[in-house]
This record gives C-alpha cells, structure tokens and sequence, in this order.
C-alpha cells in the first residue's frame, strides 16, 4: 500500500492562518482537510454588552484587508434594529467606500497574491523583476482604492469615519474632485488588467457550483438586495439563520456554513458575476466578452479575471457617484436606540457578509452572530480539492501541492475573517 | 569592496487581523524600494518562498492566545536579532483581550457548538509578556509611515523617531481646534499615544484609542472631564476597554468605573 501526504503546513499568499491536509491512498483520494487554526478571538461573545454604535469600529477589526465589509454589514444590521433607513447621498458615499475597499482587496489579491501562481512565481516581488510594469500599474492602481478609503474613512485599515446613521463627517463636492482623474486613469488600468487576465492559462475545471450573492433591481450589489441562488434562493437578509445553517467541524476554527437543504455554496466574485451579469454597464460587460468570458463563468480558476472585472467596475461606479455628488445637509440620520433585532448582508470582496445583533432598550448588544465569507466557502473549497485532486495525482509532490495552494487562492481566503487558514498537507500512501 | 549581505526580514503572526503586516503591502509607493534594501526573507502573507533564519529584523503581529504560541514566540525570538512588535494585538493583546476580563469558556461557549475543538488560553497578552521586545510600534493599526520610518531607522542603524506625546499635540500641530472643548466630544486625545495625526478630531470624531496609552496618561482627570460632559460610568469603563484594554493604565482606569 503506498500513501502520498500532502501538508502544505501554512498557506502563504493568503490573509490569516490556514493549513491542508490531503491523503492519497493507492491513488485513491481518501481525504480532504482545509484546516483552519487561526486563533479564535471571540467577537460574537465580547460584543454582547458593548453599545451598539461601537460595532462598526469594533467588528472593523475582525479583518485587517476588508474592514470596510465589517463596518457595512455591522451599520445596516444595526440600521435594521433601529428602524433607520439611510438614503440618497449617504447612501452613495457608503457605495463609493466600497468601491475603494473592492478596488484594493481585488487588486491585493490578483496581483500580489493570485498571479504568481499563474507565472510561476513565488511572490509579486520576484514576479517584478520580469513583469516590472505589471506590477508597479498594479501597485498603483491599489493605492487608488486605498485613496478612496482613506479621502472617506480617514485611513486605509479600520476607517474612522463609519458610524451607525451615516458619517461622522462627509466631505465636500471639491475633496472628491481630484480622484477623478486618478479614477479616469485606474479605469483604464483596470481594463488593460481585464485584457492581461484573459490571457493566463486556465485548467478545465468547470464545477456545477450553487452561487450564493446579493442581487438589486437597478445596480451591481453592494449593500442591499435580496440574497438569490442559481437554483432558487430568493430570500431577505433577516431570513439567513432559516435557510443556512453552520457546522462546527474538529479540524477547523472557522465554522463550516451550509445550505440547509442542500450543503455547500459559492459566494464571492464569480457568484456575484453569474447572478447579476446584466448589471453590469456595457463597458465591463464588453470588457468581459473581450476576454473570452460569457455571463456565466463556472471555473474557479477564472475568478482572477472576474476580480478584474469587478475592479473595473468599482473604477466606473466611484466615478459616477463623485460626477452626481453633493455634500448632505447631515453627515447622518439621527438615531435612537430601541429594542429590537437587526440583520444585514452586504458584499464584502471575497463574498456576502452576514451579521445579526439583537438589541435591548438602551441599544446594548444582547447577542451577535457573524458570518464571514470565507465560512461559507469552506466546503466549496473542499469540494473543489476532492475534484482536482485525482485529475492531477501523478504530477510530482511540489507541483501537486502548488496547484492545491492555487485552487484554494481561487477563492481569495481571508483566514482572519473565517476565525473567527493556510498551510497544504498532502499525505499519499 | 564587496557588497555587503541584504538584511534578512521576517513577518510573523500571532492573533489579529492582519491589517498591520498588511500595511507593508499597502506602502505601494515604498514597497519595491524596501524590497530593494533589505531582503523579504519570511513573509507568508505575500510569498511562498521562506528563507531560512536567523533573521535580523523580525516584525511581530498579534497578541499570544494559545499554548502553540505561547511556545511559538520564543522560537521567532531565538531566530531574531531585532524584535519590533507592530500594532495593538503585539503591543497590548489587542482587541481579542477582552476576554482577560471575563470567563473564557463563557466566550468559547458563545461562539462555537463544540468547545472541546477548540484550544486557548484564557489570556490575550502581548508578546513583551513572553520575550524581550527591542521596540513597539503602536496603532490599531499601525501607521505605514511610522513602519518605514521604523525600517529605514533600521537600515541606518538609527532609532526610529517614532513621537511618544499624546494625539492632542498632534491636534495642535495640524491647527484643529479642540472637539471637547469646542463641541463637547469625549476624547480619548489626552491619554492616547500619538501616531494617527489625529485622524478622529480630523473628522470631527473623539479619537476612541487605537494608539493606546501615552506615557504617564492622566486617565482619572480625563474620567472626570468626561464625567461633567455627561459620560456614565459604563461609557467610561467601555471606552477604555477596546483595542488596547489590557495596557496597564487603560486596564486600571476601566476597572475603576467597575461597579
């Protein structure tokens, strides 16, 4: 009996801790553990007892790379409680954040952490020194949606300026003047990024994946819609707890979200992409046919090209809303604190991002659940390793455990969140 | 002469968010610059590649919660000739220290189905509680400025000149006028270590800490500060229990407006 073990200890270009464990037993696949171990660090629990105008700054800190997500699934969950709705101008700012944190979390990950794979690089740096211009435009293109970030929450990581109604302070039409032409040029280099994606080799690896996103009438989501499947999901974020269930599994920090009828789903870039294609305005959807991708797109391996996709996208919508914007009377809606309970999902980068808070009289935080992309994806990525796994067995242990690593990047893992993961372990006997 | 050898860095995690190793990434101007001077030797978040210690400058993320990296943090210390912590969780315990003020297996139970799966200590504590730190950067999260000052400072053979007032200096410096005084926010300027440039009263915001404490911070005046401005004692022990609750000056100023 011969066993191969593939133990890729910590997986790097990945934000957080996370290992993988495959077994291969006379070349039969016997076992696929993406092991997440990621200290705990408890949010849910110590959120109990906290105001609820803290949470946005609070669960901010949950991730270091999407903070932005946090803090607008914590606002709307927390808006929900309270009976407030947030519109018009403050409503787009909140948008124009998100497009900042899309902008540098997508290009973060397809330049700096997902690329390499596809060149043979072990980092962007090394990566530099051949492709120079790719990497300096992509460097640039980041600090755009870094500018975004910092011109509306104060700094690039864990924003200041989010609070519960809105703003603490909102700027004025001429502060969000000069992104413009920086926007005008990453829209452009966000496109040149769509064309050099569509040119990486991709393995066959079409999936039958459940995709799981938030879908709106009139936009490409973001903080609103309803949360729609590929086979019938059609529900409001307050009915998540009904419809998803989460399983907490001995190898993993991170619990294991599932359907309930039916297991495991996709949520993330080519979910968002497949479920709400004709959103999309005509240059990303020419974009997309340019590079070779239809309105449906089921390999994991392309979500770099959708990442890029979205990223123009971001570029265009931040440049609509600076054209239509003008400064609100109030940096935010009055709120007051009521008894009641609050849900939201919005769209982080890497997926929909659910929080719930129930809150007493005064607004204290009497119970929080969140749940993170990357737990949702867990599953999925398990899946797609047990599918890859036996198609690319005899390849020798280094390049069999790269390729694993690649196809856990396709999903732009952000560990820290899930933990609330990576090292490969591939064993074979 | 021969060229003398890159200096090795190493990036290490503990528990966090990732958000100040991430900083480096977000130096885009700074980035291929740093990675020209010194060698990125052991940096997972962005490379495969892992060159072999000892390395001469290790920067330190996140805060020690499990018995592995309890044992952990002594290996990255015997592997290192410099030691700089970088940000909250390294410096203080972070956020995730909350805890060290309530029952761990309460938390656990709260959070996960099966508290037999999971393994922690019952204490979020910096990594100065476990090995000799050569130098702390402070900040949830830290400053990218401040960190290339700090790796710069390094290269020189300099100390980093990294302020130690509070963010009301940096207040002045900037020509805001005062929110508490003027509007009547609570501020955690006073007490807060400088470094952000005083982003909240910026934004027309009491900064609410992510610096930590200054030197010698005078937290029982401002408490009474507060106190006139309408601030319950519940407010008070919450706002300096966050980020950096478990410095010690935070840590005994929120357990004075413990009931």
């Amino acid at each position: 009996m011969k066993t191969k073990v593939i133990k890729v200890n910590m997986l790097a270009r990945v934000e957080g801790e996370g290992a993988l464990l495959i077994k291969i037993r006379d070349n039969q696949l016997t076992d696929v553990k993406l092991k997440i171990y990621e200290p705990p660090r408890f949010f849910e629990a110590f959120l109990r007892g906290r105001d609820c105008r803290e949470a946005p700054d609070l669960t901010a800190r949950i991730c270091g790379i999407c903070p932005v997500a946090y803090q607008m699934s914590a606002v709307h969950a927390i808006e929900d409680a309270l009976c407030v709705q947030v519109q018009g101008q403050l409503r787009s700012l909140r948008r124009l954040l998100y497009c900042g944190e899309w902008i540098e979390s997508h290009v973060l990950h397809i330049a700096m952490l997902h690329a390499p794979d596809f060149l043979g690089y072990a980092d962007a740096l090394e990566m530099a020194r051949d492709h120079p211009t790719l990497v300096q435009n992509a460097l640039q293109l980041k600090k755009v949606g870094n500018e975004i970030v910092a011109l509306l929450g104060g700094r690039e990581i864990h924003p200041i300026n989010v609070r519960v109604g809105g703003f603490y302070r909102v700027p004025v039409r001429q502060e969000l003047a000069p992104l413009k032409e920086r926007l005008k040029w990453a829209r452009d280099t966000a496109l040149e990024l769509v064309r050099w994606t569509g040119t990486l080799s991709f393995p066959e690896f079409e999936q039958d994946y459940e995709f799981v996103a938030l879908s709106h009438p009139d936009e490409y989501p973001f903080n609103e819609g309803r949360l729609v499947s590929n086979r019938g999901l059609d529900i409001a974020a307050k009915d998540y707890d009904s419809s998803f269930v989460e399983e907490h599994v001995a190898h993993s920090n991170a619990l294991h979200s599932m359907l309930k009828p039916r297991g495991a789903y996709f949520v993330g870039p080519l979910a968002r992409y497949n479920l709400n294609f004709t959103r999309l305005p005509a240059l990303v959807q020419d974009a997309a046919k340019a590079a070779g991708l239809g309105p449906e797109c089921r390999n994991a391996f392309q979500s770099i090209i959708v990442r890029s996709l979205e990223t123009l996208y971001a570029c265009e919508e931040a440049l609509r809303i600076i054209e239509q914007y003008e400064r609100p009377d109030q940096p935010a809606v009055e709120v007051q604190p009521r008894a009641g309970t609050g849900y939201a999902c919005t769209e982080a980068p890497r997926g929909m991002l659910y929080h719930r808070y129930a809150l007493d009289a005064n607004g204290t935080i009497t119970d929080a659940k969140i749940v993170p992309p990357t737990s949702q994806n867990q599953k999925t990525i398990e899946n797609d390793l047990r599918e890859l796994v036996p198609k690319i067995m005899d390849l020798p242990k280094e390049k069999l455990t790269w390729q694993c690593e690649q196809a856990i990047r396709n999903y732009d893992p952000c560990i820290s969140c899930a933990t609330h993961f990576l090292k490969v372990e591939v064993v074979r006997s | 002469m021969p060229r003398a050898r890159k200096p090795k860095l190493a990036i290490w995690k503990f528990a966090s968010c990732d958000g100040c190793q991430l900083s480096l990434l977000d130096c885009e101007d700074e980035l291929l610059q740093v990675a020209g001077a010194i060698q990125i030797a052991n940096f997972p978040e962005a490379s495969r590649a892992v060159v072999k210690g000892p390395y001469d400058l290790s920067l330190v993320e996140g805060s020690v919660t499990t018995p592995h990296d309890a044992e952990r943090i002594h290996q990255v210390r015997r592997a290192s000739k410099f030691l700089v912590t970088i940000g909250a969780c390294a410096t203080s315990g972070g956020i995730q220290a909350l805890r060290n003020f309530k029952d761990v297996k309460e938390f656990i139970s709260i959070v996960y189905a099966r508290p037999e799966y999971i393994e922690t200590l019952n204490k979020s504590t910096p990594i100065a509680d476990h090995v000799p730190v050569d130098f702390e950067l402070r900040g949830c999260p830290i400053n990218k400025k401040q960190l290339v000052e700090l790796i710069g400072a390094f290269l020189r053979g300099r100390k980093p000149n990294i302020p130690h007032h509070s963010v009301c200096l940096e207040c002045k410096r900037r020509g805001l006028v005062c929110v508490m005084v003027s509007q009547g926010v609570a501020c955690l300027g006073p007490v807060t270590h400088a470094g952000c440039g005083a982003l909240c009263p910026a934004y027309s915001r009491g900064c609410y800490g992510c610096f930590g404490p200054k030197e010698t911070p005078n937290t029982a005046s401002l408490s009474a500060w507060w106190s006139t401005l309408g601030t319950k004692p519940e407010a008070l022990l919450r706002a300096f229990r966050s980020f950096n609750a478990y410095a010690e000056p935070f840590r005994k100023e929120s357990e004075a407006h413990e009931n």
